[in-house]
């Protein structure tokens, strides 16, 4: 192994080895700093399940460590020739929430915080009820960006719009420019920082969380530079949300990868709130010939979650009805 | 007339400077309380997180930041007023135009303080300085109010410039050393030659120019902060000068309750008169017109053309918030149209009385501006939690705004102990020049 410079790089010596096939980060750890002190094969050899079903052993050398959270500067550049884009297929959702679960969890968030959320959307009283789920847009002409007095929130070259939390002053500006309310601020101290201490801090995580700071949707960029899927994609089990890049034109949910341009085509996607300008990297495709009833997604919720959406004129009408 | 001759004004107001009547006391003991409190409610919120506060993650900014629009705004009044009277050369502003200088700087001190409220991390404050975007409004408000900092407190100093002067110069005003060594100290040579006058007329010249262009920019970049984002309530192109007008008329309106004040404590009654409150009154009644005018053209224009947010906002204010639309909007404008409309009306106790109503309408319309905007975003608010849907302001958020009156209220008595509260220099030197 190359000899590490920079001090964040040689961190990552002693950081978890992700395993494309692990389900979780932990199942799949393994610890580099014993594999790189041999020189050549460490003989040790690591069980893997190929792409088609295969059970194949390789060298534990042979495995690429991924790449961890970048700092704080290095977080700024993007990752070169990528530029990310998300199609959420509203025909498909059914409010299942494990986009929101996993999300919380990765990001290690409060369930106060959801920097995904579904919304249940009618657009008017004749026209059909929908599930919503928005994500931040992470638009390429963000007036969050714009308006931030001190550059805390930034737009990489690979599409991605993120919070320096160690920068952020929290003058909240950013939250009232967002036509999408996809920001969230830390109102108290989060729930997570003591545990989260001595991770060190990263704007493509936004880990450990600071009070005082704004908070969002980091469209996974942890997961993404290692070419995984964002927890949002990889955790719906309904495979609505899809995920990849536009110069590549290609996007998948996981198990069906399809040519961008193709799916936007043939199924009419759009962006919410086109009129704004905001231009968003999120495509939606209409909830046309939908895989649910709507009211799915209501009736398997608890109460709490009920109350969110008690006054749509669907739910007063279901509620109405029964 | 040599300034090293005491006149009758300064040893009418002598007494005034020298000592403070037992009731004085309490009340600035009574003002300290206020600004005490504040400090409290202040270190609350520090340590326990913005989470005391009623705001949250849809109506980010809530009473906070109506106080800062409101205090910014009296204070361009002060200067609009003073700069304005000044560069007329109307006679009858003399009196009150100390008072009209004193608002500015005063409220100037007191508005930015709450932005700072609104600010998740104080420790961090002076990366506005450090990392600063000039893309952001919030850096050409930190530009602007700070030159207004600065240029208000010249012209303020200008204007007292004379009256330090007479103050070092009166040898029976019993005052403590310090205080006679501060004059002496703030006089800056100050002899009274013609050079001087001729000197010091021509700075206060351009420095009334220069807070009357600095103040309609200032409030203007304010308006901008809201309307610059796309919210239904805020992105509108006549926010500028609606701002400037709203915060001259509410300004014209605290200032004729100060004028009350001080002619009641001070007994004043010979120096400010009817004629003050009716010119100062009409002042009121045309900017209520053309804040009407504003108001209507507004809200207007986002009824009768009915976008589906528009008329979302537009429901509420009429729904949840129709006494407070209607109190604000309709009494705040018609009020003071008919006191000082009709003759009759035009005395000295209903104008004050219309301009209290003026001060509760305006700082209500910011409220209204601010509070349902962020509450009817794009995507409709779905939370089960009540406090993430409607915005009330808690304990922590009044107490501060009291504390910020407290501190004007400080801030007024301080000042008019320090220096006459009349200036002198112009009501006595002027009139022999005019």
């Amino acid at each position: 192994m190359k000899k590490k410079k920079n001090k964040h790089e040689s961190r990552r010596d002693f950081l978890k080895l992700g395993l494309t096939v692990s389900a979780g980060a932990a199942a799949g750890a393994v610890l580099l700093s014993k594999t790189s002190t041999g020189s050549t094969k460490s003989g040790q050899k690591v069980k893997l399940l190929s792409e088609d079903g295969q059970i194949v052993e390789v060298d534990k050398y042979d495995i690429k460590p991924d790449l961890q959270p970048a700092g704080r500067k290095e977080s700024r550049l993007g990752i070169p020739g990528r530029k990310f884009v998300m199609v959420i297929d509203l025909a498909r959702c059914k409010n299942a929430r494990k986009c929101i679960d996993d999300c919380q969890e990765g990001h290690h968030i409060s369930k106060d915080q959801e920097w995904i959320r579904v919304y249940l959307l009618q657009d008017s009283a004749e026209s059909a009820p929908y599930w919503f789920p928005r994500p931040c847009y992470h638009c390429d002409n963000p007036l969050c960006v714009s308006v931030c007095p001190v550059g805390a929130t930034y737009k990489r070259s690979d599409g991605i719009v993120l919070v320096d939390t160690h920068r952020c002053i929290g003058c909240k500006f950013c939250m009232t420019g967002c036509p999408y309310s996809a920001r969230v601020f830390h109102w108290y101290e989060p729930e997570s920082a003591e545990a989260d201490k001595d991770i060190p801090y990263s704007p493509e995580t936004n880990i450990p969380a600071r009070e005082g700071t704004v908070g969002k949707c980091v469209f996974c960029a942890d997961k993404v530079k290692n070419g995984k899927l964002p927890r949002c994609v990889s955790g719906c089990p309904m495979g609505v949300i899809y995920f990849g890049d536009i110069n590549e034109d290609t996007v998948t949910n996981g198990t069906e990868t399809v040519v961008f341009s193709q799916l936007i085509s043939d199924r009419s996607g759009y962006r919410y709130h086109e009129n704004l300008g905001t231009r968003p990297s999120v495509y939606y495709l209409p909830a046309v010939d939908r895989s649910f009833p709507v009211e799915r997604g209501y009736e398997s919720l608890d109460e709490e979650l009920k109350e969110r959406y008690k006054n749509t004129p669907f739910v007063k009408k279901l509620e109405n009805e029964s | 007339m040599k300034a090293d001759n005491p006149t009758a004004l300064l040893k009418r107001f002598a007494p005034d400077l020298e000592k403070t009547s037992k009731l004085g006391v309490a009340w600035i003991i009574f003002c300290v309380l206020l600004v005490l409190l504040g400090i409290f409610a202040l270190i609350t919120q520090i340590t326990r997180g913005h989470i005391v506060t009623g705001m949250r993650d849809n109506v980010v900014w809530g009473i906070y930041i109506v106080n800062f629009i409101f205090f910014m705004g009296i204070s361009y009044a002060g200067a609009l007023i003073s700069g304005t009277l000044h560069l007329f050369r109307s006679d009858w502003r003399k009196p009150i135009i100390r008072m009209a200088e004193f608002l500015t700087i005063f409220s100037l001190l007191i508005g930015p303080l709450y932005i700072m409220l609104c600010v998740g991390r104080l420790d961090k404050l002076h990366y506005l300085v450090i990392f600063g975007r000039i893309q952001s409004p919030i850096t050409w408000d930190v530009i602007a109010i700070s030159t207004d900092i600065i240029g208000c407190f010249l012209f303020l100093y200008l204007a007292l410039l004379r009256d330090f002067a007479r103050l070092r110069d009166y040898p029976d005003l019993k005052v403590a050393k310090w205080r006679k060594k501060l004059y002496r100290w703030l006089a800056i040579y100050w002899k009274d030659t013609p050079e001087q006058r001729r000197r010091l007329e021509r700075s206060t010249d351009i420095m009334a120019g220069m807070v009357i262009a600095i103040a309609i920019i200032v409030y203007s970049v304010l308006a901008w902060i809201f309307s610059v984002t796309l919210q239904p309530g805020w992105h509108s192109t006549i926010f500028g000068p609606y701002f400037v007008i709203a915060a001259v008329y509410s300004g014209t309106a605290v200032l004729i309750v100060i004028m009350w004040i001080y002619r009641k404590i001070y007994k004043l009654e010979d120096l400010i008169t009817r004629k003050h409150f009716v010119n100062i009154g009409v002042v009121m009644l045309v900017l209520g017109a053309f804040f009407g005018y504003f108001t209507f053209s507004e809200y207007l224009t986002k009824w009768y053309g009915s976008e589906k947010n528009d008329e979302q906002l537009i429901s509420i204010l009429f729904d949840r918030y129709y006494w407070l639309f209607l109190f604000s909007n309709y009494a705040g404008v018609l009020v003071p149209l008919i006191v000082v409309g009709l003759p009759k009306l035009r005395t000295i106790r209903w104008i004050t009385l219309a301009a209290v109503v003026v001060i509760v309408a305006l700082w209500i319309n910011r409220y209204l501006i601010v509070v349902p905007t962020l509450e009817t975003p794009y995507l409709p608010v779905q939370d089960a939690r009540d406090a993430w849907v409607h915005y009330r302001g808690t304990w922590v958020e009044w107490v501060l705004t009291i504390g910020g009156i407290g501190s004007l209220c400080l801030f007024f008595t301080i000042g008019s102990k320090m220096v006459p509260i009349i200036p002198l220099s112009v009501v006595e030197d002027d009139k022999k020049i005019d």
